[in-house]
């Protein structure tokens, strides 16, 4: 069963963070949360595979 | 003593005395259905026509009024074929293919449904549920004036039960008084609030899902095409979501999502349905309002549909969501699935465990069923502020993206339920075979012979060969299987050989396979026909 990738991987860590708090800038809240879960469809439809996405959102569900 | 909860649509089965009732002693038939409803009488027929003496009890006289379940399924059309009215429901029904789905103001996607070619059936019809049960009443009656063995009481309510090792004995209401009744098998399809179930004191649970509904039924001439149109969060504020949709009569359904909190009795006041309609539809437009209902509703099933010599087959079993026709289309699944046992077991050529089975399949198809509409429940009616966000986010994306349309959930339309895994399932020993046609499944209509598969494919066990020998009919301890040859090519090809060169199917009597294999070996179908009717372990 494939897993998602929990080893670092991004490219340009500090580059991506900073586009992805770019992102959010100036918007209300609730356009914060649409632009986050219209993020996560784009990002789960790239991944596709239900077993990584599965194991994404148990990886999410732990904190430290 | 005889208070209607509904008036009817069509009065088919007037209240009329039976000998029955002047019995000192409580006469014993076969089979009793209780309820008259498109489920039961399709039982019933689907029974009768097997030589199996059925008398349906009813306590009402007739079809109720109001549209109702209006989307029937191909399969459920297949069925009604084999039972002898599909081609009356079609050619009353109104055919669509098209659906579009809105979001506030704009088109996300529109979807076909794609029906391949060579089906002598739609992939869905759209019918008022009184013209549907009305055609399965009329070839109920054709039947009975052919010596078929049914019957049906109207008035006639079941008051008590009481179950014994070999029967069953029933308190009957009628205009007249009461009487008993003994049966032999009972079957409630006595609809989602079954008198039976809770006279027998089984439970019935699942998730109630906090939302109302409001239908109006329109008569106009419009100039809307044939297809489904959803919406949203709709841009004429008539309801968080709204459905149109087309059927015989120039009459539209429409459909309104208004929230729990409602005062039932203020919107139902035409007035008040005029003016969500008015909103939606634009204020020239004129229209009659022909019928109108509010309806909440839940998704649950019983535990098991078998207790002992009492089967529940349609709502009283299981009860869906509307969202993706699953009702109605799947009850009758259950009438099929379950006739051709209970007359085995009858007949005394299967053992009565062979109605585990019904259980066991039809449990698989409702927990499908419930599944499926339980999830577009929850994409319709976002029961979160945070799944609200997620429902939004994927029609925002929808619009512009096509990877987010397979997401949009405005009702899965209901398919036959495949068997995987059923305990009836022989060996599926055609390599290359298609997927769709494995042991379990459905047989997918195709042309042959200048007609249909499906109108070939009887009420019986039959062998189904393409580019394959076989006997013409096989017997194994009293079941018979008849053969039909499938000439190989075009959608025989496709639907039944896949890469393979030849192929032998056997199919049971509800037209789903039981085994297949690449050529006849006469052991083989022997011991699956075996398997299929209960009597061996694959």
């Amino acid at each position: 069963m494939s897993r998602i990738n929990l080893e670092p991987n991004l490219e340009r860590p500090d580059d991506f963070y900073e586009a992805f708090i770019a992102a959010h800038e100036g918007m209300e809240e609730a356009e914060s949360h649409a632009f986050n879960a219209r993020l996560i469809f784009i990002l789960a439809n790239h991944i596709g595979s239900q077993d990584v996405l599965v194991s994404a959102l148990d990886a999410a569900r732990t904190k430290s | 003593m005889f208070h209607d909860r509904y008036t009817l649509a069509f009065k088919t089965y007037p209240y009329a005395r039976s000998t029955d009732q002047d019995s000192d002693t409580p006469i014993r038939h076969t089979v009793i259905v209780v309820g008259g409803g498109p489920i039961g009488i399709a039982t019933a027929l689907d029974l009768g026509l097997k030589g199996v003496d059925v008398l349906v009890l009813d306590d009402h006289e007739g079809v109720g009024m109001g549209s109702r379940a209006i989307c029937f399924s191909k399969r459920c059309l297949e069925i009604a074929d084999r039972l002898g009215c599909g081609e009356a429901l079609l050619e009353k029904g109104v055919i669509w293919n098209t659906g579009k789905v809105f979001y506030q103001d704009r088109k996300v996607f529109e979807f076909n449904l794609q029906p391949e070619e060579g089906h002598k059936y739609p992939a869905f019809i759209n019918l008022q549920q009184p013209y549907f049960e009305k055609y399965l009443m009329e070839r109920f009656r054709a039947a009975q004036a052919d010596g078929v063995p049914v019957e049906v009481r109207g008035k006639n309510r079941v008051d008590a039960i009481t179950e014994h090792d070999d029967h069953v004995e029933l308190e009957v209401m009628t205009p007249d008084g009461g009487y008993r009744l003994k049966a032999d098998w009972l079957i409630a399809c006595d609809g989602a609030a079954s008198p039976v179930r809770s006279m027998i004191g089984l439970d019935f649970k699942g998730r109630v899902f906090e939302d109302s509904f409001l239908i109006a039924d329109v008569k106009m001439k419009a100039k809307f095409p044939t297809e489904r149109w959803f919406w949203f969060d709709p841009p004429f504020k008539s309801g968080a979501s709204a459905l149109l949709h087309k059927q015989p009569d120039d009459v539209w359904r429409i459909d309104f999502q208004i929230g729990w909190n409602v005062d039932r009795e203020q919107e139902m006041k035409e007035e008040n349905i005029r003016a969500r309609v008015d909103q939606m539809l634009g204020p020239d437009v004129s229209y009659d309002l022909v019928w109108s209902s509010i309806y909440t509703f839940q998704c649950r099933r019983m535990e098991k549909f078998r207790h002992g010599r009492v089967l529940f087959a349609g709502d009283s079993a299981h009860q869906v969501s509307p969202f993706g026709a699953r009702g109605a289309n799947s009850g009758i699944q259950d009438a099929e699935n379950l006739a051709w046992k209970l007359a085995l077991v009858i007949g005394g050529k299967a053992d009565d465990r062979l109605l585990d089975s019904y259980d066991l399949e039809r449990v698989h198809g409702a927990d499908e069923n419930i599944m499926n509409s339980t999830r577009s429940t929850d994409f319709i009616t976002p029961k979160s502020a945070v799944s609200r966000i997620f429902r939004d986010a994927v029609l925002d994306l929808a619009e512009q993206y096509t990877f987010a349309r397979p997401l949009v959930n405005s009702g899965r339309l209901s398919v036959p339920c495949i068997y995987d895994g059923s305990p009836l399932n022989g060996p599926d020993a055609l390599p290359g075979g298609p997927a769709r046609t494995r042991p379990g499944s459905p047989c997918p209509d195709a042309p042959v012979d200048g007609g249909f598969l499906i109108e070939k494919l009887g009420g019986g066990f039959q062998l189904l060969t393409v580019n394959a020998d076989a006997p013409e009919r096989i017997e194994e301890d009293g079941i018979e299987a008849l053969r039909i040859d499938a000439p190989a090519g075009g959608a025989v090809t496709d639907r039944y050989l896949g890469s393979a060169a030849s192929a032998v199917y056997l199919l049971r009597p509800d037209q789903h396979v039981a085994a297949r294999w690449e050529r006849f070996d006469e052991a083989a179908v022997r011991a699956a026909i075996r398997i299929a009717t209960g009597r061996a372990e694959a």
